[in-house]
């Protein structure tokens, strides 16, 4: 009963917030309303007992994606007002493709409801096991069958990353304080860079 | 109220899939929202997944959803940083009109 409740209630949330994320007016908004969402789609994980990604989705995507999100909101300085010009001449057009899609899904889900289409059944090596808890079978599957796609996923990140640093890196102008001789701090020897001096008592030191 | 199944899950992701189709057709110019919307997508793909995956019994759906999230993450760490140096160009994010690369 209890969990019927609580699926209904996440179910309701995320579907809400979903709306608003693309209908209200504020950018920033929009992001808050995406992480509400994130919210109860972790919750309703965690009702169907995948804890991990559950942690993983608030853990990535509130903590990181989210966050990135509304720094790029909040740093750009645009007109969002003007933005949605095109929001009412969109919405026919808009909505007659998302019903043609529902109800394209919701055959779909008729179809697999009436037991037309048999799923192929788990092999068995990736069972659920009772006696360990969620979170250990999915490292075990991850560092052991699936480690080629676990270090792909690495790569993925790390390609990401540099990507990103590239395409928003802007060197500093030729000539300036920070543009960096990088041969010239690799020639630095320790014998121009440091001095030993041994003063007498009293007197100072004069580099 | 009947038990919860795996209909029940797939309905939300059903909904919200649509739900980011079409918000990517309404703020056509506002490409921040439509990476949003992105994001909305890929959150319904993963709770098929990972209802399929509770339901069959079967973890391989799970670690499939992780792959999914890593893609998504870095989608939009891209996405944002041409975001950014869009911006930086133009001084405006409409995407209804661009036109630079000739497509």
């Amino acid at each position: 009963m209890i969990q019927t409740l609580a699926f209904y209630l996440f179910a309701t949330l995320v579907v809400a917030s979903a709306v608003m994320v693309i209908m209200s007016r504020n950018p920033v908004h929009s992001v808050l309303w995406l992480i509400l969402s994130f919210f109860n789609a972790a919750g309703l994980m965690v009702l169907v007992g995948a804890e991990f990604i559950a942690m993983l989705l608030v853990i990535v995507y509130v903590g990181a994606v989210a966050v990135l999100f509304l720094f790029v909101v909040m740093m750009l300085d645009i007109d969002f007002a003007a933005m949605r010009a095109g929001f009412i001449r969109n919405f026919p057009l808009g909505i007659a493709i998302a019903l043609i899609l529902l109800a394209e899904l919701g055959l779909g889900l008729g179809a697999y409801g009436a037991g037309g289409i048999e799923l192929g059944t788990p092999d068995g090596t990736a069972a659920a096991s009772a006696s360990v808890s969620n979170i250990e079978a999915i490292g075990a599957l991850l560092y052991g069958r699936y480690i080629l796609l676990f270090e792909i996923a690495g790569i993925i990140l790390l390609v990401a990353m540099i990507g990103a640093i590239v395409l928003t890196f802007q060197p500093p102008p030729p000539g300036s304080r920070a543009q960096q001789d990088i041969g010239k701090q690799i020639a630095r020897r320790p014998e121009e860079a440091t001095v030993m001096k041994n003063p007498d008592i009293g007197k100072g030191v004069e580099l | 109220m009947g038990p919860v199944g795996v209909e029940h899950y797939l309905v939300v992701g059903a909904i919200l899939f649509v739900l980011g189709v079409l918000g990517i057709f309404l703020n056509r110019k506002n490409v921040i929202v439509i990476l949003m919307a992105v994001e909305l997508i890929l959150l319904a793909v993963n709770i098929n997944l990972v209802a399929f995956s509770a339901f069959m019994g079967d973890l391989v759906g799970q670690v499939f959803a992780m792959m999914v999230l890593t893609v998504a993450a870095a989608e939009a760490a891209i996405g944002l940083a041409i975001l950014v140096i869009y911006y930086r160009g133009r001084g405006t994010i409409a995407v209804d009109d661009v036109n630079r690369m000739k497509g």
